[in-house]
This record gives C-alpha cells, structure tokens and sequence, in this order.
C-alpha cells in the first residue's frame, strides 16, 4: 500500500529531506534512508541513548530532546548526538557514606553550581535539574534521590551545564546512597531471607515438584487469591 | 489529543466509571469472575495469535529439528551464517578472557558483577550501549514473595499455573526462592524500591498472582535496577572490560565443543575480533524486533534473538519457542506511539480495561496471554475503537486510579506514562488510555538447568534468551525477577567453572560449517542470513534506490 502521508522537509545534519509528517525525528531519519546504529536504543524514551538538538523554522534557540519522542516539524533542522564523554569517577559504594563529604571527595565541582537553570530547562524529562543538584549540595540525598528518579541518563544537561556538573553521575551515586545507607529496611524483607535459609518452604515445593501435572492444576485452580 | 468521534466513546467510558467505582470498592480487583479453566482454554484457541492454523512450522534443522515452532524463528534458525567460517584464522586470538558475557542489559551486568566477585576476568560485549537493553524498559515491578502473608509456595504455584504447568520445575524453584535474596542483593547495591513508611515494601497485584507481590520503582523499575548494574559494572574496570557497538555474530567452540569464544565485530568500523573465553553467558534477550506476524513490540531496537541463533548453532536445544507473548496493553493512540508499553501496574493500581460502550468484560488481572486474547475477541466482535489509521483497541481506564487511589497517585506512580502521554496533549488522568496487545516477550529460549548452563559445556544463558522458566506464558514482574535470579546464577556458576580449571582444545568453527551443509540441503536463498543483528526500518522505496539494495540482509 503507497505511504499517503504529507512529506514535509527538514534538515538531517544540515542536508534536506521530505518525510512524512507526524513522524519522530527517529523515523523521520530511518524514512530519509539511515539505518541507525548509534542514537538509537529503546525508541520509548526509557534509556536516553538519543539525546538530539534541533532548531525549528524561524526560531533562533537550540532546543534539545529526544530523537525518539520529538515530532518533526516543516524547516526544522536536526543533530543527534552520539556520546557524551563525560568523566565517571569509579568509587566502592561499600566504602562510602551518605554524606556531603562524599560528593566533596568524589564530585567537588558540582559545588560550582551557578543556579542558572540550564539544565532544568534542557531536560526531556521535565526533572528539575538544577533543584537536585542544590539539594546535594546541601547535603539532602533524600531530595536529590527524589527529584533525580526518573533520569534517563541521556546527557543533555551535563552538554549544557556552564559549570560543567555531570549532573546525572552526581544523581545516580545519590540515589545509590539513599537506597544502601538511609532508606529504612523492609523487617517483612529480613525475617523472609532467614526463613529460607533455614530451609523453610524447601518440602512444600519439592512436593509441588513432584505433583502429577492434573493435581498441580486442580491445586492452582482452587487457590485462594488475595489481592488488593 | 483524541478525534471528536473517540471522544464521543469516551463519553460513555465517563458515563458507567461511578458504577465501576462502586463494583471496585466492593470487590476490589474482582470486578469481573476471573475464568476458569475451560473459559481460557476457549478464549486462547480462539482468539491468541499463536494458535492461528499458520503461526507455526516445523524447523527442518539443528537440536529441535522436527519441532513446530513460530515461523518468524524457523526463518532466522534456517539462515547462512554472516560470514564464511573459513575467514576466520582462530590461531591469532585477539582478547582472553575468563567469562565472556554478550549482551548488556541487567541479565548481562548482574552476571558479570558476580562473576567478578569470584574473581574472574570478565569481558562484556554489547551491540548498543552497555545497558540498552528491554530491561531498561522495563516500568511495572519486579516479583519476591517476602510479605507475610506471602511465601515462596503461592509463588511457585502462580508461576507454574501461569506457564499453563509447562514450565520446567527446577527453574521455577530456583526463580522463587532466590526472590527475596535478589531484591536485598538490589537494595545493597543501591537500588531504590518503592516502600511505605515504615521500610515494607510497597507492594501491588499483576495478572496471574494471587498474591500482592510486584515490587516497583515508580514506572522506572527496570531503569532503577539496570542503571544501577551499570553503574556498578563501571566501578569495576580493573575486573569487568566492556566493549559497546560490537556485536557477536557466532560461538566459538574448541575441538571437544566446549564453548571456546565468540566472533565479534565493530558495527562502525566493521573490524571483527577473535574472543577467546573460557566460558560464554548469553544474555542477548529475546525477539521482539522480528515483528512477529507484523505486531508492533514494545521491545528495544537490539531484540533481534542473535543468542539464539547463535546457541543454536553451536548445539544448544530450545524450549517453548512455539510461544509469543503479546502484552495486553500497548499502545494504539497517538500513531507516534503506537506498540509502546502501557504497564501491567496501571491495572495494577485499579485501572479497568473497558470496551467501546464503557462495558466491563473480562477480570482485569487474568495472566497474560487470556487477557490479550479477551481484549482480542472484544475487537474482533466490533466492542472496540478503530483510530483514525485504522488500528483496534479498547480503553484502559485511567481516571479510575485516581478515584480508588486519591488525587496524585498517578504522578507519583506511574510518571513515565503520564509524561508520555503528555507528550501528545493527552492527560491521563482525565482521559483513558486506547489499548491493544502488542509484541512484547519471549517466552521460550535455548534450555538451561538450575545453574543457569545449557548442554554446551561452559555455555550458559541467562534472561530473556533461555527457556523453561516461564514454561509457555510469563507473569508480569517475573521477568524482571528472572534477569537477576539468573545472571547471578549464570556469573556464579561460570566464575566457579573457571576456578575450578578449564584448558581449552584447539579452536574451532566446525559447528558452523556442518550447519551451512544442513543450511545447503534446505535449498533457502543464500540472502537470508542471521544473526539478525539489527532491524531495518528503511521503507522500500528508499532502499530500492540505495546502492545496498542487493546486499545482504539487513545494512550494518
């Protein structure tokens, strides 16, 4: 069946193309011919591998978001970006606290934070960037933790920053903190790992093992569900 | 945001959502009788793709040979290799390692953390990024039974009886009771679960659980975890060497086929490498980009099944590869989002799948496969709504949660699918979801025991990519739970191989090449070849112009 959608032109890299309307910047480019390699992952917006920049028709900013979640609009002009080689420092969560110090030690200049709000406003997540980053370095993991959840590592922020923060290397050793060190402990969680290295429930499912397939079957038809 | 004709049938989802309400508080998620064994056994061979008269045919080659099994898998099983195995000159090895680990979702990571801390040397090859992968994906939870009114056994039992009892019973055991451990091995390294005030766990129901038992992370749970196993795996470079944009295209094995290596090559620059490892881990997912029988997926751009391939032709058997699994509610509306994932959580926190007259007409939390069929049926019999390009779904109803739950809770819980929506001047929390089930899992796999190894000698696989542990039906938020139980499993058990001493034979391919003599026999066009690496999105009447256009299989 022919494509009946309107094409429309943007700017791949600086060269012209027509492609559909309404197409996202990824198919937009897989319809121009480009078999994607790089820039590509989940196509969902989950993993950030397709962080890009474009400027749309008349307009002087550069905006950024992902290739995978932005519409194309007529004259918008696009660049993915590949990589962000941005330092990682290599720490031993075992050795660390859930302290300022940490962040001194391991991350100082995200001190430097200029409270401009570049990278709130970079975000294709809509997290509040620059407010986490202030929490860290007020030493509030918890806050930072929150406010950093749903980052998708895509990088944008950290490409924009002036101050040059990787802000998302900063959130995820917060969030790691916060979960190992501060976040209180499931009691239900413990008393379980003990009952089973007791070797409790070991003789109910070997017998569950060795149930012929029909009594298995009547067994989970009757079972009783207690769900909320 | 909706056309004015769906938003007329919408009208009639507002219109009985008090009545809904009403039944919900009543009854909780037992809204509509849950079916019984009959019911689902009509509804799947009816309605559920797999039991279409063409969804299968028999594999006329390698460990399964005779077997009936999806034809999308037959066709990349029944394929030439990428490359003739003569070019390879397995003298000159590039890289030694002790535990090579291909593919890099949490599987992968979670094998190669533990391996490492046995203390092998771990090399990690990934087609994408370290960590692009389905479980990055991953929004809903992640199954343990550690609540007290919960144990392992009304776990073993939900999972077998959604297998439909297929599955292989050391497998479930294993999954279940490393459940809990796993989710404290996750909590140790940093991951943040969703938890009450007082440290419990925050827990929901899925489909097919009889129990409350689905961790979460928000709507990010795979996220959390996988971002986390990476960020882990790079504090280790002195253990755990990564490659990214390289792919493995066949197994090595030595003279008494043991597994022996890997051939990878760069996708960029093309140069191919010799691996040389005393063991091999497949952790390379499933198959949701071969589209199967034209579903869109939710699955990630790398879900090609290369370890399948690969294993297979290095001699490992498959389980359950006759299976599909279509996740009941993908996307249908907007078109840009068409086959994304709307998470099993959503009817998880109370959502209600309704038809196009606002009619309740299934149990919102059957197992997978019976849910998709029902939804299926409901289309087939003229209750859904067509979209303006003519795609079938029915309404999952999200205003509800908010009523059950109190204003907010779809913010704080599922923030992934608000924003998507959002995207596209949908609010979610005023207006349903249209939905339709869309490719989503793998539930068969090249066979593996309890210690996460197949009947290739030092060959394991862990994930998506193995089989037997779902049998022929997954339940939400084992999956989630099966990448950790097994990659673990799968580090471990190679890591104590490698200690234990293993002196490879002489290097060889002979594998492939007896394959290409099977291959030959078959008289199939020499074009078709696989892995499959990646898929191809270009439409036709670009690629008839590329100067590609005869080269074979997909451009890469």
């Amino acid at each position: 069946m022919a494509d009946k959608r309107k094409l429309i032109k943007v700017y791949i890299t600086g060269e012209l193309f027509e492609v559909p309307e309404g197409s996202t910047i990824i198919t937009a480019m897989e319809y121009a011919g480009f078999q994607l390699k790089r820039g590509v992952g989940c196509r969902e917006g989950y993993c950030g591998a397709c962080a890009t920049v474009y400027r749309e028709k008349g307009d002087y900013k550069l905006k950024s978001g992902l290739a995978c979640q932005t519409v194309v609009s007529e004259g918008m002009a696009i660049a993915m970006i590949p990589f962000v080689p941005a330092e990682k420092p290599v720490y031993d969560l075992d050795e660390l606290s859930p302290e300022i110090s940490t962040f001194i030690d391991l991350f100082p200049n995200v001190f430097r934070c200029v409270s401009c709000n570049t990278c709130t406003k970079s975000c294709p997540q809509d997290i509040e960037v620059m407010d986490y980053v202030q929490a860290i370095i007020r030493g509030d993991l918890e806050r930072a933790a929150n406010l950093s959840f749903d980052c998708i590592r895509c990088g944008l922020c950290a490409l924009r920053c002036p101050a040059e923060i990787v802000q998302y290397n900063n959130a995820i050793l917060a969030r790691r903190l916060y979960a190992r060190y501060l976040a209180k402990k499931s009691p239900e969680l413990e008393t379980r790992i003990k009952e089973l290295e007791k070797g409790k429930f070991k003789k109910e499912i070997d017998q569950m093992k060795k149930m012929p397939r029909e009594k298995l079957s009547e067994k989970y038809y009757k079972r009783e569900i207690k769900i909320s | 945001m909706y056309p004015e004709y769906m938003l007329e049938s919408i009208k009639k989802v507002d219109k009985t959502r008090a009545k809904r309400l009403e039944i919900a508080k009543k009854y909780g998620k037992k809204v509509y009788p849950p079916m019984s064994e009959e019911e689902r056994k009509e509804v799947l061979s009816t309605y559920h793709p797999d039991y279409k008269d063409d969804a299968r045919k028999a594999v006329r080659i390698g460990p399964n040979k005779g077997e009936m099994i999806t034809n999308e898998v037959v066709d990349i099983l029944e394929s030439y290799p990428r490359n003739d195995p003569h070019v390879f000159d397995l003298n000159k090895v590039d890289l030694e390692t002790d535990v090579l680990v291909i593919g890099a979702g949490s599987a992968g990571l979670a094998a190669a953390i533990e391996a490492s801390n046995l203390g092998s040397r771990v090399t990690i090859i990934t087609k994408l990024r370290l960590g692009d992968s389905n479980s990055m994906m991953a929004q809903g939870g992640i199954q343990a039974a550690d609540q007290s009114d919960d144990s392992p056994v009304h776990h073993y039992l939900d999972v077998i009886g959604g297998g439909h009892f297929d599955n292989k019973p050391d497998l479930v055991e294993a999954l279940v009771m490393d459940a809990p451990r796993s989710i404290k091995w996750l909590e140790d390294l940093g991951v943040m679960f969703d938890k009450n005030p007082d440290g419990t766990m925050m827990v929901k129901s899925g489909g097919g659980t009889s129990r409350n038992r689905m961790h979460s992370a928000r709507d990010y749970t795979g996220a959390a975890i996988c971002r986390v196993l990476r960020d882990e795996v790079c504090n280790r470079p002195d253990k755990i060497k990564y490659i990214e944009y390289t792919a493995a295209t066949e197994l090595v094995l030595d003279e008494h086929k043991h597994v022996a290596g890997a051939i990878i090559f760069h996708l960029e620059n093309k140069l191919y490498s010799i691996i040389k490892a005393k063991t091999v881990i497949l952790a390379t997912g499933g198959f949701g980009r071969l589209h199967i029988r034209g579903f869109e997926t939710t699955n990630h751009y790398g879900a090609t099944a290369d370890g399948l391939v690969m294993g297979y032709r290095a001699g490992a058997n498959m389980l359950f590869m006759d299976s599909v699994q279509y996740h009941p509610t993908g996307a249908v509306f907007p078109e840009q989002i068409v086959g994304f994932l709307c998470t099993e959580k959503i009817r998880g926190l109370g959502a209600q799948p309704v038809n196009n007259q606002g009619e309740l007409f299934v149990y919102p939390m059957e197992p997978r496969d019976i849910e998709a069929s029902a939804f299926i049926r409901e289309c087939e019999q003229n209750r859904g709504v067509t979209t303006p390009s003519g795609l079938k779904g029915i309404w999952l109803d999200t205003p509800l949660i908010e009523l059950i739950n109190g204003h907010g809770t779809i913010e704080k819980y599922l923030p992934a699918m608000l924003r998507q929506y959002r995207r596209f001047d949908i609010d979610v929390r005023k207006y349903p979801m249209l939905v339709y089930p869309t490719l989503h899992y793998q539930n068969g796999g090249l066979e593996i025991d309890d210690n996460a190894e197949t009947k290739v000698p030092g060959l394991y696989v862990a994930g998506e990519a193995s089989g037997g542990i779902h049998g022929r039906n997954r339940l939400m938020g084992n999956s989630q739970l099966d990448i950790i139980v097994f990659g673990r499993r799968a580090g471990k058990n190679a890591a104590l191989k490698v200690s234990k001493g293993i002196t490879l034979g002489k290097l060889s391919l002979k594998h492939v090449e007896d394959y290409i003599h099977e291959v030959d026999k078959l008289g199939i066009d020499r074009k078709r070849i696989s892995p499959v690496v990646l898929p191809d999105y270009i439409p036709d009447h670009i690629k008839a112009k590329q100067l590609t256009a005869n080269y074979q299989g997909t451009i890469i």
